[in-house]
């Protein structure tokens, strides 16, 4: 137990702050994990490979001589693609079938990008530069990365973006409306098939940008995806599918949550602490379901 | 029936007499020497395994044309078998087993990390056959009593000791306040067990003492501890991840502490990807090319870099500096054996006392290289360029440390 930052109350004010942009930038993450699972009901163990695919593609910008933050627009496009083509070469003939089956399929996507990765870019840490600088605060004992604050707001925007698309498009409204009922959806003449491989496209894409933001605020590696997979699964558990202030609160509270446990309990007790949190939101969750269904009866 | 019988004892006998001989000829195929060696070509250390390998090859080839190695009159040259562990410790445990039973070998060469030749020593001595290796630092590699294992690199826990002592120096002799910050992993926990001893013996007090968990990317909660504490030096460990996060956000978060010490600055080439950024940052390595160490198969350190890099088209890290000089001492104790007994090889391993470009290689008990010391080295940087100083120790360094390390508004 460490009281230090009660002694120095400045160091919740940081706190807060780190975990809040973190969560965002997860939150991002999950919000593309929730949509894929929501409307394919697929889980995306993949997911964190295909956000580090992103990065290192901001990071081949960067060793190019373009700014790595052009990343953001560049990356989600081929990453779009990328996930288009892995829907066409495998998603499709697992997506009706069990879940199980579908969480197999895209481990050994995610195994096989990991290798792929290493093979190609080298097992090498790398970071790319952005050169943003740092806002600081109160004489400068609350400092801001302004990497991560272009990370959040990137992620905001691209976040509210795709709710507009979503209500306002016609992809979009096929999207929602395969999500709710797939059966009835194509009943009415949306093709189904068109909509799971945009979905996935999307959520790749998504993958792409926090990649690309990941390249300038943390690290690269083709190793280091599960991380970020793991993350937005509890996001997503946490928030529910289809509910994307939820993702984004669950996102910026679990940030929140794991800095003060970092700075309370200890480094080492940091992750464990966000699943204990996890563990404990799930029983009272079967807790307050299992109440109404008595109600019901 | 009878000739039959014959012709089938006939061929049994001469399948079993070639098979025989090709496991007793296999540690030493006419004038060649044959060692083993499981090295990670593919998966996670598979760009330090290239290290190991090249190091390995490039020292293969300078003995065999400088006249090999001379046993009881006979001259040899050696060879590598070597496999693909894919950076997995079960497969390189499997490897082993599989180049001594199966290739018959006599003699091996380490893997590249901790992990690996925590796998193999087992293997390599239940079936007690020597094992010379570079790349194994863990400390709890010399605490199981091992007889045939030789490591030429010195441990992990003196990876960073000296920087302690060097900041307790600068100190004026008196103990300073120490925040740390190691991943949980058995080689930066090693190092930490180093700080902790060498805290002890100054009297220097830790006020931060952080486990980074392995898949953590963010240290800003520890930076902040540190900006609110103030301690004199600042220790990290981490492999390249953390050695790059940690530049990353002490560079962001504006952190100024005197000293910053830190491990795997090389491997993850610091200096280049972080830039100025990472000036100041000093470093523990296990060699240095400007060293002023000396073999006469390689020279000295420059002349083993231009060399090296004349070849494979890179600078050699010290993972290749290491795995060259493994081989030297193995044709060291060839020739002081004056046999191919493995016995009476691993005897002479024991004995070794020699200097190469690389440094002073002497064994302790445990077979731990007791003569060299680590080497600490500061990042300078010139304009945009920024290269690695060698500070300490004092005795062979090149350059002066700067310390305390300028604050950064003042940069």
């Amino acid at each position: 137990m460490d009281l230090l930052i009660f002694q120095a109350p400045i160091l919740m004010v940081q706190a807060s702050l780190d975990g809040i942009l973190l969560g965002i930038l997860f939150a991002l993450i999950a919000y593309g994990m929730a949509l894929q699972w929501g409307v394919m009901n697929i889980i995306n163990i993949a997911q964190g490979e295909l956000v580090i695919v992103g990065g290192y593609i901001a990071y081949f910008m960067y060793k190019a001589g373009i700014h790595p933050g052009f990343g953001i627009i560049v990356s989600p496009i081929i990453m779009y693609f990328v996930g288009w083509g892995l829907y066409k070469l495998v998603i499709n003939k697992v997506v009706d079938r069990d879940l199980f089956i579908s969480i197999l399929a895209t481990f050994g996507i995610s195994i096989l990008t990991q290798q792929l990765m290493n093979f190609i870019f080298g097992s090498d840490v790398v970071v790319a530069q952005s050169n943003f600088g740092t806002t600081m605060f109160f004489d400068g004992m609350v400092t801001l990365p302004n990497a991560k604050i272009f990370a959040a707001i990137v992620s905001i925007a691209f976040a509210i973006g795709l709710v507009i698309y979503m209500r306002k498009s016609k992809l979009g409204r096929a999207i929602r409306a395969t999500a709710q009922n797939a059966r009835a959806a194509k009943i009415m003449g949306v093709n189904t098939e068109k909509v799971y491989a945009a979905t996935f496209g999307i959520n790749a894409a998504l993958c792409g940008v926090a990649g690309s933001l990941i390249a300038i605020t943390f690290t690269l590696h083709p190793y280091v995806g599960l991380p970020y997979t793991v993350r937005s699964f509890m996001i997503v558990i946490i928030a529910g599918l289809g509910n994307l202030p939820g993702v984004a609160l669950s996102g910026m509270g679990l940030g929140v949550f794991e800095e003060f446990a970092d700075y309370i309990l200890g480094t080492e007790f940091r992750i464990g602490s966000v699943f204990t949190l996890l563990v404990l939101i799930l029983v009272y969750r079967r807790f307050k379901l299992s109440r109404k269904r008595e109600y019901l009866k | 029936m009878k000739i039959k019988n014959i012709i089938i004892t006939f061929i049994s006998a001469i399948a079993l007499v070639l098979s025989s001989s090709s496991i007793s000829l296999a540690k030493v195929v006419g004038d060649k020497i044959i060692l083993g060696a499981a090295v990670s070509l593919t998966g996670k250390y598979s760009t330090n395994g290239e290290h190991t390998k090249n190091g390995y090859n490039f020292a293969v080839e300078r003995i065999n044309s400088m006249g090999g190695i001379k046993v009881g009159g006979k001259t040899y040259k050696f060879d590598i078998i070597y496999y693909d562990d894919e950076s997995n410790s079960g497969r390189a445990a499997q490897l082993a087993e599989r180049l001594i039973k199966q290739d018959g070998v006599q003699y091996m060469l380490g893997p590249y990390s901790s992990g690996l030749t925590k796998a193999i020593a087992p293997v390599t001595e239940e079936n007690k056959i020597p094992m010379v290796e570079a790349n194994g630092a863990s400390r709890s590699l010399f605490t199981k009593g091992y007889k045939y294992l030789f490591a030429v690199l010195s441990a992990a826990n003196q990876y960073l000791e000296v920087a302690i002592d060097l900041a307790v120096e600068k100190n004026g002799g008196n103990p300073v306040k120490i925040a740390m910050a190691f991943e949980q992993d058995a080689f930066s926990q090693d190092v930490r067990i180093g700080v902790v001893e060498a805290a002890k013996r100054t009297g220097s007090k830790i006020i931060i003492d952080d486990k980074l968990p392995k898949e953590l990317n963010d240290m800003a909660a520890t930076l902040a501890k540190v900006k609110a504490t103030k301690p004199d030096v600042l220790v990290v460990s981490g492999h390249s991840k953390g050695a790059l996060t940690a530049i990353r956000q002490i560079a962001e978060m504006k952190v100024d502490v005197k000293m910053l010490a830190m491990t795997h600055c090389d491997a993850s080439k610091l200096a280049k990807q972080h830039g100025k950024n990472s000036e100041y940052a000093l470093c523990a390595a296990q060699w240095h090319k400007s060293l002023s160490y000396k073999d006469k198969f390689f020279g000295d350190g420059m002349k083993y870099d231009k060399e090296f890099k004349a070849q494979f088209g890179y600078n050699p890290p010290y993972q290749a500096a290491e795995s060259s000089a493994a081989l030297l001492v193995w044709k060291d104790a060839f020739e002081r054996a004056n046999s191919l007994d493995k016995d009476k090889v691993r005897d002479a391993l024991s004995k070794t006392d020699m200097q190469t470009f690389y440094g002073n290689i002497k064994f302790s008990p445990a077979g731990q290289n007791i003569a060299k010391p680590m080497v600490l080295f500061q990042v300078r940087c010139e304009g945009d360029k920024c290269e690695n100083k060698v500070v300490a120790p004092t005795k062979w360094a090149a350059a002066k440390l700067v310390h305390p390390v300028p604050k950064w508004s003042e940069r």
